[in-house]
């Protein structure tokens, strides 16, 4: 009998449903984390635009799930027969086509949710303290998500599928001493193979997704600790009522609640348009060479990985061989993505959101976005897309040295943020937030 | 005017997106080597068009080339019986209901062209349509070629022209190189010019030949994605469900927030 | 208090209006999930009827061609078989094939469209196994009035040269007879009743 002192649930209308309720909340936190989390957790009231993507990340996150589980039921991790397997749901599993393609763009929605995501943190500070934690589980989901991308994208079996992670695995084989080993055990086999392909299927359908789950929710709790960041970039929490509630805040259900289903249903009529429409997206989302089955013996002429990898891949690719090794472009390409985790204590602005930052902050973001798409739309392309120099550099191919120069300018915004963000001649920040 | 606002940020995101599309599509697509495709004119719709491919392609192509990926009887939402498929289309003793493979064994056809003809179930997805389309009006007679066939679009090609006795023998004949002086000769080499003479009439004239081929590729692009036209008609009915949906879900967000500031 | 209400009245209805339509959109959205189990057209291939070319099978023979995963037996009964089965009525559970174990032009005293061909699908009616032949002259086995026909090794029940079930075997009811139509004298279609293309 379990005797608590909790108030019994009310209100829902129905006595009945008062009962269960009262019955199920006596036995689990079901009140309390209905309040904490939703209707009593008090968010900004100035969320903007930039605020809805964490929301829409969560419901793609969901649908890839619903959608990989119906795909799992039909098709075939084998390397003879998966090529044929994807096919097969296309055309005869009845409705197959649907969760396919839904599947797949869904990944590619993923990549601009969480991006898009990440670039509020930017605008607004919102990996600074005290939210730091939050930001850290943040880049270790980014990293799986990249993980549980680059491990689905083998299971097609596709020219690309196989080539691609034929290179990547390799980049390992550069790492001085243990590099070839390592790739020979993260493969299975001396080249991409069956064996390959059956433990990135495990990878990608169970270990990873569990992994995901459980650090999006350790970013959720982190953030209900600390409370939301929003524009302005200032503290809430510093100013609150009579009841302890923050004079800017409202609770998060119901406002954001309905703000969010406005939000989920503007997505969905993109995602819509894409899936049924262009569930290709010219060749970014499902690329065209990977209609070819893979085929060990022959190399296609141009091997890019999907677009969401493609600003790492320019990073590795600017790099040249030093001391007759790739190596250091591998480092490189690392690093870019690890920085990301140092972010919060390189950050020494006086203010966190970009409303009342200086010139050297809103010049060192705006440049680092652009160097980022460059970056991004490069990797795409084969290297001598922009043509040639003429002799007096070299005949260096001009995409190489656009791609140097961006890279610099990539680290340049991690490595010089200590000082360029403390000499920022900054705006003083309102009291209250504006909108 | 806030409301506006509102509606066109939300759709930011479409416009990064769009603009990456816009930039330029990965290089398989692209013309390859700098050979100038032909725009095939497709129409999936086009019902007669895409029998009359399915004609074509199970009679000149699937000797060597399987389909394996398409059931015979999936032919039937292109308005054909299953006794007209079987009758006109299906050679051999395959149901209706098999998968459309080929008799030549894969073992054979390596030793006979030395490379197995690929699958073409999804090969108007790999290549694209204009591609197809150029291609397989681009072969020309080459007798330094073993099959005695070369293909403008695809150069040393191992495969012979499937179509030969309906477009009839040509051969190519280079022409002096255009804008005479030479200067840029990065430039001239690239963009030889051709011409190609008929040597030996096919069983149809020009037009009716890209009138057949325009077909076939029809078809092999229904092949690659049988399920594109109900896509685009579901789509419709879904956008226009979500189109009539967003002011609902507006209007609800509107009035609660109007508690707000 | 009325503007209260009037706010109150709005919001309830808009709420509703939204559950509404977004309940329409998750039903729609479950559609194509539910439809991916329903049999692919391979499963539907695979169940595609069969023609068996009974143009070899001798007098007292028994072929057997598989249909959907399961055995079907064709038996060309002798003279002698279709005569001696009259005298195992009495001991039979159905003799009359009143259970529709069997399709109309099947519903008669041979069990078959060809008094001399008996088409049966070769699974006991108890629990699955497969019944071997077992001849009238295996009298040895079957006891001294056996007139020929069945007996399933799992549990023992036993079936006469109709596929019909004898009293007190544990299986409830006879052979199922599949649907099936004469192509030509030779040729049986097997799981379809019309000459479909």
């Amino acid at each position: 009998m379990a005797a608590t002192d909790k108030p019994p649930v009310t209100g829902t209308g129905s006595t009945a449903l008062d009962g269960l309720l009262t019955w199920v909340d006596q036995r689990f936190p079901l009140i309390s984390s209905w309040k904490a989390h939703l209707a009593e957790y008090y968010a900004p009231k100035n969320f903007n635009f930039w605020y809805y993507f964490g929301g829409l990340a969560m419901l793609v996150l969901a649908i890839q799930i619903v959608t990989g589980i119906f795909l799992t039921m039909n098709y075939k991790p084998d390397s003879n027969l998966a090529f044929a397997s994807v096919e097969y749901i296309m055309r005869e599993v009845p409705g197959g086509w649907i969760i396919r393609y839904m599947h797949s763009t869904g990944a590619s929605a993923f990549f601009v949710c969480v991006y898009l995501h990440m670039f509020r943190a930017l605008l607004y500070g919102s990996y600074r303290r005290p939210r730091e934690l939050i930001w850290i589980f943040g880049v270790l989901v980014y990293l799986l998500l990249m993980g549980e991308a680059f491990f689905g994208y083998l299971l097609p079996w596709g020219q690309m599928s196989y080539w691609g992670a034929q290179v990547i695995i390799n980049l390992f084989s550069a790492i001085p001493l243990i590099g070839p080993d390592l790739s020979l055990w993260i493969r299975g086999d001396y080249v991409i193979s069956d064996a390959t392909l059956n433990r990135f299927f495990a990878l990608h359908v169970i270990a990873l997704p569990l992994a995901l789950l459980g650090l999006v929710m350790a970013h959720l709790l982190a953030l209900h600790e600390v409370g939301s960041n929003n524009p302005d970039g200032i503290e809430i929490k510093e100013k609150k009522d009579a009841r302890g509630v923050p004079l800017d805040g409202i609770p998060f259900h119901p406002y954001y609640t309905v703000k969010d289903i406005l939000g989920v249903v503007v997505f969905l009529i993109v995602f819509v348009v894409i899936v049924f429409f262009a569930p290709e997206m010219g060749g970014y989302f499902l690329e065209y060479n990977n209609f070819v089955p893979a085929d060990p013996l022959q190399t296609p002429a141009h091997i890019a990985p999907v677009w969401y990898f493609t600003p790492y891949y320019s990073i590795l690719r600017a790099v040249p061989p030093l001391f007759n090794s790739q190596f250091p472009g591998v480092v490189a390409m690392g690093v870019s993505v690890m920085v990301l985790f140092v972010l919060p204590w390189l950050d020494r602005g006086a203010v966190k959101s970009i409303r009342y930052r200086g010139a050297h902050f809103k010049v060192a973001l705006t440049a680092f976005v652009i160097v980022f798409l460059v970056l991004g739309y490069l990797g795409t392309e084969p290297i001598t897309v922009w043509g040639q120099f003429g002799s007096w550099l070299g005949n260096a191919d001009r995409a190489t040295v656009v791609s140097r120069i961006c890279t610099l300018v990539y680290f340049a915004f991690f490595v010089l943020m200590p000082w360029y963000t403390k000499v920022d001649k900054t705006k003083p920040e309102p009291d209250r937030v504006t909108h | 005017m806030k409301k506006l606002i509102a509606a066109l940020r939300l759709t930011r995101a479409n416009i990064v997106l769009s603009s990456a599309v816009l930039i330029g599509s990965p290089a398989v697509m692209a013309s390859e080597g700098g050979v100038r495709m032909d725009t095939a004119p497709i129409n999936q719709t086009d019902v007669a068009s895409l029998q009359s491919g399915a004609r074509t392609f199970a009679n000149y192509c699937l000797n060597c080339h399987s389909a394996s990926l398409m059931r015979w009887n999936r032919l039937m939402e292109l308005g054909l019986s299953e006794s007209q498929i079987k009758d006109n289309l299906m050679f051999g003793s395959d149901k209706v209901g098999d998968l459309m493979s080929v008799s030549m064994s894969r073992k054979e056809a390596k030793q006979a062209f030395g490379a197995a003809p690929p699958d073409l179930s999804v090969t108007a997805r790999a290549r694209g349509a204009d591609w197809l389309y150029s291609y397989l009006r681009g072969f020309y007679r080459d007798p330094a070629r073993p099959t005695g066939w070369n293909n403008a679009v695809y150069e040393n090609v191992g495969m012979p022209n499937p179509l030969w006795q309906l477009q009839g023998e040509r051969v190519r004949v280079e022409q002096a190189a255009k804008g005479g002086d030479g200067a840029d000769s990065a430039h001239g080499a690239a963009h030889k010019s051709f011409k190609y003479e008929m040597v030996k009439p096919g069983s149809l004239t020009p037009v009716q030949f890209d009138e057949t081929v325009r077909d076939l590729v029809n078809f092999l692009v229904y092949l690659a994605e049988p399920a594109a036209t109900s896509r685009r008609q579901i789509g419709t009915l879904v956008l226009l469900f979500l189109l009539a949906l967003w002011p609902l879900v507006y209007l609800l967000k509107r009035e609660y927030w109007k508690d707000v500031h | 208090m009325s503007d209260d209400k009037q706010v109150n009245n709005t919001r309830r209805n808009l709420v509703i209006a939204t559950c509404a339509a977004g309940g329409a959109a998750g039903v729609a959205g479950a559609l194509p999930f539910a439809a991916s189990w329903m049999p692919s057209e391979r499963a539907k291939a695979g169940g595609a009827p069969v023609v068996a070319d009974i143009s070899a099978l001798e007098p007292g023979q028994i072929m057997t061609v598989e249909w959907r995963s399961k055995p079907v037996w064709i038996v060309r009964r002798t003279k002698e078989m279709l005569e001696g089965m009259p005298r195992a009525e009495g001991k039979l559970s159905d003799p009359g094939s009143d259970v529709p174990m069997q399709p109309e032009y099947a519903k008669n005293e041979f069990r078959s469209i060809k008094p001399e061909v008996l088409v049966l699908v070769g699974i006991c009616t108890h629990l699955g196994c497969s019944p071997q032949s077992k001849p009238a002259e295996d009298k040895a086995e079957m006891g001294a009035d056996w007139t020929g026909g069945f007996l399933c090794p799992c549990h023992g029940s036993k079936f006469d040269l109709a596929g019909r079930v004898y009293k007190g075997a544990p299986a409830p009811v006879n052979l199922e007879v599949p649907q099936h139509i004469y192509l030509s004298d030779t040729r049986i279609l097997i799981g379809e009743d019309k000459k479909g293309a």
